[in-house]
């Protein structure tokens, strides 16, 4: 029953968390953004105190569910470690259950340092190391790499199915340009991830895994634990042998002991026992080998709870084209790919505060950009901000009414935000390349990023200083004196101005500039983003 | 944003009782050529002996009513084996261009309008090909090709005299039929001056019409009614053997009133009639726009004649004008071709109720509309900066026509039809190419043969499309 219910939560976490990442519409987001702002290290990180608080709650009473029910690594992890049971990747073929399991000794020390050297990374502020560890990102880029592109296919497959019948059920969508090294890495933590969930079950989640370091040594003073009625039990060793956690240890004579760190509350046990002697329960008097074993424990266990302080303290630390002529009538001019500009400083999307408060927040897990529109999130290569999002507006820009990436980001790295805060918040300003431009390059009159600008942030002044305007008036007059009717200025070159007080940096004129492949003018990033 | 409102949905309501009243007159005489449509006028296999032909006083050349325009051939993606810094991605289907202008002759078309600009510069050469290949004798068929020179570094004597002898060579011939100026108006006087007068190009077009290179010598005419009253008033001097004007029942009293800058049918039509000029009539059908009518329209028209395509309505109402030597059809699909084969083998003329009836009421019903007059004839492109300005006028009148084109969010249908606005404009059009990139250059705007504003409409539906996706409408 408990294995059961366990497996139904499970898929349905799982396959939340999942389509929040496959999904790019919008459509579903609203309804499951709440699963990745439930996950431990993002709400650490986002000192989101009522997220931490359940996920505590629910660890004090019933032990790690969280870890086999909320997690989609963890889950992920039991179910290719269901898959190494089946039947045909057995030496025994004959026995109802895998019996693959032992138990193994506790690795303590191992686990401690992993969780301080975790610690000291972030607080170090080396998060291309520590989000390498973090379970929930680590599947965030698995998805978002690997899944991700395979989800687009399909639904684009399905969109020309549509466009075909001439209905609007389904429609493209551009796939995200993932860099390589994210590929790499998420291909690499699968291999290792997935691989060692086939052979030893929960290797990860009880060696490696900082979460569920800082869950075990919490569990450790659940109010249920699995626990056996030794009256019942006959020491046959079937708990012991399909414990993926391999913290059951059976011997004859001896009460059946529990490592209650490594024990994610999955119920295989309870479901392969024959005696049914099995059972999630509250502490009751305690009988000595028990009180011995919990003994043992009982060190490690302040232990962690200083670790847990830790954690917490170091969340809340860091919480702080050139035109030709025409001759015949029809065809396209080619357009070239826009190239990215070299930026000074990179640029962060709207809700993250500052370059800072982004890296210390940021666990890279790719959700926001997974979900990014307009092309214009991507993970940075850059190791300082190793995968954590940056952004860039060839294919698009930072459009007003998407609030999505700070919708769904569950670290607090980029902080929720609503339409009307966006249009105030900048980000960048806009730099012009004058060489660029084509009232310069071209002799062509243009005026496309004063005219998009939804900032009111660029003018057109004439190229020409001889022109200038009165002050008083605020005609424009040339050098005899003479004023300058509209249509006189709409007969000269004009090249923009930038009013960086008012630029918020969303990138639109970069977008649609017509210089290519750089932009005539382009964004700036801020390291510190401002109300304007 | 032009909605249909209240207002207008009442106008257009009230437009249909109207014609539905006119309708019941119409009808009864429609019943009198009710004989001619049973002998197989509209089912059955199209008779290749029934085409209706004019005659040009001139040189007595015998004219079917069907014209076939060369502009708008049918295209089919390049093949991977070109060169793919080439920017274009398709290519005419000449295979199928052989097809239909084998069916058109083998059904009685005799005329083939083409021109150096069209199609990318292929047309030309594609007839040629075509009408080669359909084994035809030179004699059975007649070519119109034009003098196509818009750029300036065209507009030389030179140039003008290699893109003449080009289209000979091009379209495999000794002599053109009927040569035109091409487009004259737009720009005005001097524009013709310097195009056609100042250079000598114009006579050196009526010495080959002395030597018989040139059969039939015109002009066809957009835009300016200057250029127009003064060619005509030279007619003693340069005695043209016919005119090309863009003529049909929307155009015939509005094409004035719907944009200043154009002349009505009425009046071209009228002036040439009075000189016995003979009209080749271009855009009977607005590129297709009297075809792909709002439903209120299609339903009226159908009504009267069920079995009849919406579009036979408009090539019947231009063949009906008896100086009318011949309406040109730009037909991409053997199904078009079919079509006004049939509306043509032989026409059936309307009477004057129900020519009344479509310049009046069905006119004014479709202006009542607001759609863009563009006929996608690609003059205006390439556009140097990479827009598919056509592709995005043809989407934004289809979601006119169809009612999604919200006027504000508390249109009924808001919901909907701004989802089929935004998804089908990106179908319609790459990212790249949509009208936000537009930046008023303006390099489109003299080319426009129905003198649309592009930049001003482009940034009117980028407007458009920024409210919807803002959902600030």
């Amino acid at each position: 029953m408990l294995k059961l219910t366990r497996r139904i939560l499970a898929l349905f976490f799982w396959l939340g968390i999942t389509l929040l990442f496959l999904d790019v519409t919008g459509t579903i987001q609203p309804y499951l953004e709440w699963m990745a702002k439930l996950q431990f290290l993002p709400s650490v990180m986002a000192v989101n105190l009522i997220s931490i608080a359940i996920v505590l709650v629910l660890t004090l009473v019933l032990g790690r569910i969280y870890c086999s029910i909320i997690c989609p690594l963890g889950v992920l992890q039991d179910f290719f470690a269901w898959i190494g049971k089946w039947k045909v990747f057995r030496k025994n073929k004959k026995t109802k259950f895998a019996n693959k399991y032992s138990y193994s000794k506790p690795k303590k020390w191992l686990r401690l340092t992993v969780l301080a050297v975790f610690i000291i990374m972030l607080l170090a502020g080396f998060n291309a190391g520590a989000i390498l560890l973090a379970p929930y990102s680590a599947y965030g880029r698995m998805v978002a790499s690997l899944l991700q592109p395979l989800y687009i296919g399909i639904n684009n497959l399905l969109a020309q199915w549509s466009e075909a019948n001439d209905n609007y059920l389904f429609y493209q969508v551009e796939p995200h340009n993932n860099p390589l090294i994210l590929c790499v890495i998420a291909i690499l933590t699968a291999l290792v991830l997935l691989v060692l969930a086939f052979m030893h079950g929960r290797t990860y989640c009880n060696t490696i895994c900082p979460v569920g370091t800082v869950l075990g040594y919490i569990a450790n003073y659940s109010n249920l634990k699995m626990r056996v009625n030794e009256n019942k039990c006959i020491k046959c060793g079937m708990c012991e042998k399909n414990c993926k956690a391999s913290c059951i240890k059976v011997e004859k004579g001896q009460p059946v002991k529990f490592d209650y760190t490594r024990c994610v509350v999955c119920g295989d046990c309870q479901a392969v026992c024959g005696k049914q002697a099995l059972h999630l329960a509250p502490a009751e008097k305690t009988t000595k080998s028990e009180q011995a074993s919990e003994g043992e424990q009982a060190k490690e266990s302040d232990l962690s709870r200083r670790s847990f302080i830790a954690i917490t303290g170091t969340a809340v630390a860091t919480a702080t084209i050139k035109a030709q002529e025409k001759t015949t009538d029809g065809g396209l001019a080619v357009i070239e790919d826009k190239q990215v500009p070299t930026r000074q400083t990179p640029l962060t999307p709207p809700g993250s505060l500052s370059a800072s408060n982004l890296q210390q927040h940021c666990t890279a897990c790719q959700l926001c950009i997974a979900n990014c529109p307009n092309g214009v999130l991507r993970p940075s290569t850059d190791m300082a901000h190793f995968l954590q999002p940056t952004m860039g507006y060839e294919n698009g820009y930072c459009r007003p009414e998407c609030t999505r990436c700070a919708d769904v980001c569950p670290t607090g790295a980029i902080k929720p935000i609503t339409k009307e805060e966006k249009t105030a918040i900048q980000i960048g300003h806009a730099v012009w390349i004058k060489e660029n431009c084509l009232p310069i390059s071209q002799e062509q009159r243009c005026g496309s990023c004063a005219a998009h600008c939804p900032a009111e942030a660029i003018q057109m002044v004439p190229l020409d200083k001889s022109i200038k305007q009165n002050l008083e008036d605020g005609q424009w007059y040339d050098a005899e004196g003479n004023q300058l009717d509209w249509q006189a200025m709409r007969a000269l070159l004009m090249i923009p101005v930038v009013d960086n007080e008012k630029c918020i940096g969303c990138g639109k004129c970069e977008y649609l500039c017509p210089a290519r492949p750089f932009s005539a003018i382009y964004v700036e990033g801020h390291e510190q983003h401002r109300e304007i | 944003m032009k909605d249909i409102n209240r207002r207008d949905f009442l106008k257009i309501a009230g437009a249909a009782t109207a014609s539905a009243t006119l309708a019941a007159c119409a009808n009864k005489t429609g019943n009198d050529l009710g004989d001619l449509d049973l002998n197989g006028h509209h089912t059955g296999a199209i008779p290749t002996d029934k085409m209706t032909y004019r005659t040009n006083p001139n040189t007595g050349d015998k004219v079917s009513l069907l014209g076939y325009g060369m502009m708008r051939l049918p295209n089919k993606p390049v093949s991977p084996t070109q060169d793919p810094s080439v920017p274009q991605t398709e290519e005419i289907d000449q295979e199928q261009v052989n097809k239909l202008v084998k069916f058109a002759l083998d059904h009685g078309v005799n005329y083939f309008d083409t021109s150096p600009a069209y199609c990318q510069g292929h047309s030309e050469e594609s007839t040629g090909i075509a009408l080669q290949a359909s084994g035809y004798d030179r004699s059975k068929y007649y070519i119109a090709t034009k003098l196509s020179n818009f750029a300036p570094q065209q507009q030389t004597y030179e140039e003008s005299v290699k893109m003449f002898r080009n289209s000979l060579i091009n379209l495999q011939t000794d002599y053109i039929d009927y040569l035109l100026l091409h487009a004259v108006g737009g720009g005005g006087l001097p524009n013709l001056n310097q195009r056609f007068i100042d250079n000598g190009v114009l006579d050196y077009l009526m010495e080959q019409r002395e030597k018989g290179l040139i059969r039939n010598l015109g002009f066809s005419f957009h835009g300016d009614q200057e250029v127009f009253d003064y060619l005509l008033a030279n007619h003693d001097k340069y005695h043209w053997d016919f005119v090309q004007i863009q003529m049909n029942y929307v155009d015939w009293k509005l094409a004035n009133e719907t944009n200043s800058r154009n002349v009505d049918g009425e009046y071209l039509y009228g002036e040439l009639e009075k000189r016995g000029i003979p009209a080749v009539i271009m855009e009977p059908l607005l590129g297709g726009r009297l075809s792909k009518m709002p439903d209120h329209i299609v339903a009226t028209l159908k009504q009267q004649r069920p079995e009849d395509s919406v579009a036979s309505w408009a090539f019947r109402y231009v063949g009906t004008k008896p100086n009318v030597l011949t309406a040109l059809s730009g037909m991409t699909y053997m199904e078009h071709l079919e079509d006004n084969l049939r509306t043509y083998s032989p026409l059936v003329p309307l009477n004057e109720e129900e020519q009344e009836w479509l310049e009046n009421e069905i006119a004014n019903l479709y202006v009542s509309y607001p759609t863009i007059p563009c006929n996608d004839c690609k003059y205006c492109m390439p556009c140097p900066y990479g827009i598919d300005i056509p592709a995005i006028f043809v989407h934004y009148n289809k979601c006119v026509n169809k009612g999604n084109v919200p006027e504000n969010q508390q249109a009924a249908n808001y919901r909907e039809a701004r989802r089929v606005f935004l998804i089908g404009y990106d179908r319609a059009v790459p990212k790249l190419r949509q009208a936000s990139h537009c930046i008023s250059c303006g390099k489109c705007v003299s080319h426009c043969p129905q003198n649309i504003r592009i930049p001003g409409e482009l940034h009117r539906i980028d407007d458009f499309v920024e409210k919807l996706k803002q959902n600030i409408l």
